[in-house]
């Protein structure tokens, strides 16, 4: 289907499709069975300029938004999860950057970020604070020019590989969710560590760690926005990540689908290639259903945020829910065309259908999702009378 | 350092047919693409460059649709394309190639390594690299699979070998031709792709070279195809496996079983 993409565009597909096939393709195998942080393609992705896709040119970037990054996510999670959550976890950490620092900040950490120079990590999760997020106990305490951090992230995508952390903490826990703020804080600064790396059912080329902070002392020019913003630009940065995420699925779909179609021909029982079945066609065209309709929602919302609008909280989470269980089902019904082949580390959906899972869990759960979806239909419902 | 790189575009063989009556290419319709293993002198003369500093020129010699071939060493980060492209250049085989490059190459000037690819996947001659190196009186090493020490005035390279590999010193400038063992080459650059895509490549005509006629294109080639085939294969082989204990271990039950032992 034509998306109206622009040359640009095309080009920056094209760029990350090569990388895919060329680079991931190859590696991913082993990268899973090893847990193996794949820096090699990190360092590629950096040559062919995509980790800077969404950040403005004047901090180094391309100057694209939301659906380049989508387009450049969605072919590199046709080939891994691993390494596209690794890649798209750097526009999480940078959005804060991008949407609350100020202009000292922006050209002190951007550039970095845009170049691939630097990895990035965002922080929020804490054992006792997922889906509650306003639950999290990390503190930061205002002494002179500085904030001490104390607390622990955990499940932290690219912790211990990235350099620039983006952490909410609170300064003020009297003051509930109004207490939270985000500050930017360096690897190497004294009472920052990691905790170890956590062992993953799928996306075991990213790796997830515990941030440890004890007294870590964080100059206060790395605080982000105000003290107290900390919700809200940890909201508006998930409101548009969730379109990355929605990227994540539409590829890891399409990537299982395409796997199905190729082995449905070769496979040969009753004397026939399985592809001949109407079962097994009316599977495949299930699953190239879902998986079109989760694109079009994926790149007509990352529109959507691209144009400026303020509004798409709603739109965002649609994306997310729909398009990571599209990428359940289709990497699961890709499992099923495979037959028993599809259940061996051989063959490639075998780790797409474990690697699909982490969709419906991170960023916020699909319940949650839905539960943002169904307060907006409320507010609107009321705003209408 | 100055780093010449040279390219050619070449179909792309995994697309391409035989005509079964001929035995040469059916070039129609195929996509052309930078040889592969130019692709490696490409990488590695952007690696040097980012070792040791310096700059990376990519040269070809074609037709004019070449220039797509030095648009994507471009986007690769090579700093200056020159396409080499004149009527009288057409036709030319390795020799008058070499000879058309070098005067390509005399007229950039200055320059310290010349990178080329082992071979071209359409010819597979690898005569243009080392004809290079003569037309311009420099030393030059082929199928380098690792540039193991630079830096003014003194070059260390492995040269791949069936059983292993030479270790060669030499002294810049030389020329060096390439195997794919030597690297991996990264992707375009998305930036570097969209300049690519307005870039103005300069193009050398006969008139920019201090050339001799005689030795151009068709007339200034002496080699005559006067057949193409695929190579006989005679007689039987077997390639045994295993350990070298269990290899010997086939080896006589073979030549046993053959009446020779
Ligand atoms: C591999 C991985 C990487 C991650 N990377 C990051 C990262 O980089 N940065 C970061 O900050 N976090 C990260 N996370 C954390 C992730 O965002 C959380 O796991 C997620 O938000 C869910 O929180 P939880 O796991 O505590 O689940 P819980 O909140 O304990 O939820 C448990 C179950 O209860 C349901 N539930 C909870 N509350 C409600 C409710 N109100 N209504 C309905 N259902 C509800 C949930 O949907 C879920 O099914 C990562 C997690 C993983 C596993």
């Amino acid at each position: 289907m034509d998306y109206f993409l622009t040359d640009a565009q095309k080009t920056i597909r094209d760029i990350a499709r090569k990388i895919a096939i060329e680079k991931v393709v190859p590696s991913r195998a082993e990268l899973d069975e090893k847990e193996e942080f794949p820096h090699e393609i990190m360092k590629a992705l950096a040559q062919a300029d995509l980790f800077g896709l969404y950040i403005p040119e004047k901090y180094g970037g391309f100057g694209g938004g939301s659906i380049d990054l989508a387009l450049a996510v969605e072919e590199l999670s046709s080939a891994c999860l691993g390494v596209s959550t690794t890649f798209a976890a750097n526009a999480l950490a940078a959005y804060p950057v991008l949407l609350f620092g100020s202009e000292e900040q922006k050209k002190s950490f951007l550039p970095d970020i845009a170049s691939g120079k630097k990895l990035a990590a965002f922080g929020l999760t804490e054992a006792g604070a997922g889906s509650d997020a306003a639950a999290i106990q990390t503190t930061a305490k205002k002494e002179g020019d500085e904030y001490i951090l104390n607390g622990t992230k955990q499940w932290i995508t690219n912790g211990g590989e990235a350099e620039i952390y983006t952490i909410i903490a609170m300064t003020d826990k009297s003051k509930g969710t109004r207490g939270a703020s985000a500050f930017i804080v360096e690897k190497g600064t004294p009472g920052f560590s990691f905790g170890k790396k956590e062992k993953k059912m799928g996306i075991r080329a990213s790796a997830t760690r515990e941030l440890v902070f004890e007294n870590c002392p964080v100059p206060k020019e790395n605080l982000l926005s105000k003290e107290g913003m900390g919700f809200i630009v940890a909201m508006r940065t998930l409101d548009i990540s969730r379109v990355g995420i929605g990227a994540q699925g539409v590829g890891l779909a399409h990537g299982a689908l395409d796997e199905a179609v190729k082995y449905a021909r070769e496979r040969h029982q009753f004397g026939k290639p399985i592809i001949s079945f109407q079962a097994i066609q009316h599977m495949l065209a299930d699953m190239a259903i879902l998986t079109e309709s989760a694109r079009a929602l994926v790149y007509s919302t990352a529109r959507v945020i691209d144009s400026g609008s303020k509004e798409y909280s709603k739109e965002s989470a649609m994306v997310k829910v729909f398009a990571s269980d599209v990428a359940m089902k289709v990497a699961t019904d890709a499992v099923q065309i495979f037959g028993g082949y599809g259940y061996m580390r051989e063959y490639p959906v075998e780790k797409m259908m474990r690697d699909a899972k982490i969709l419906q869990i991170y960023e916020g759960t699909n319940q949650i999702q839905r539960n943002i979806i169904g307060q907006a239909l409320i507010k609107e419902a009321a705003s209408k009378k | 350092m100055n780093i010449i790189v040279c390219i050619k575009q070449v179909p792309d063989t995994s697309e391409v047919r035989i005509n079964p009556e001929t035995n040469t290419l059916i070039r129609e319709g195929v996509p052309s693409i930078v040889n592969p293993f130019d692709m490696y002198a490409i990488e590695e003369g952007l690696r040097i460059k980012e070792m040791i500093g310096g700059k990376v020129t990519a040269i070809s010699m074609g037709p004019p649709q070449a220039l797509e071939a030095l648009k994507e060493a471009f986007s690769l980060g090579v700093d200056e394309v020159i396409l080499i492209s004149d009527r009288a250049f057409a036709g030319s085989d390795t020799l008058a190639t070499s000879y058309t490059l070098s005067k390509a190459i005399e007229k950039i000037g200055l320059f310290d390594i010349i990178l080329c690819g082992k071979q071209a996947i359409d010819g597979d001659t690898a005569q243009v690299g080392p004809e290079l190196a003569e037309h311009l009186g420099i030393p030059f090493v082929t199928s380098v699979k690792k540039i193991d020490e630079i830096r003014e005035g003194y070059l260390r390279v492995h040269r791949m070998m069936e059983d292993g590999y030479d270790v060669i010193e030499t002294r810049p400038p030389a020329l060096l031709t390439v195997v794919k063992e030597i690297n991996e080459p990264r992707p375009p650059s998305l930036k570097r792709k969209i300049q690519a895509k307005n870039l103005q490549v300069p193009v050398w005509r006969k008139e920019d070279l201090d050339v001799d006629e005689k030795r151009l294109g068709l007339k200034g080639s002496p080699t005559q195809v006067l057949r193409i085939f695929p190579p006989e294969i005679k007689g039987e082989r077997k390639i045994l496996e295993g350990n070298l204990e269990e290899q010997i271990y086939k080896l006589v039950s073979e030549l046993k079983g053959l009446g020779i032992l």
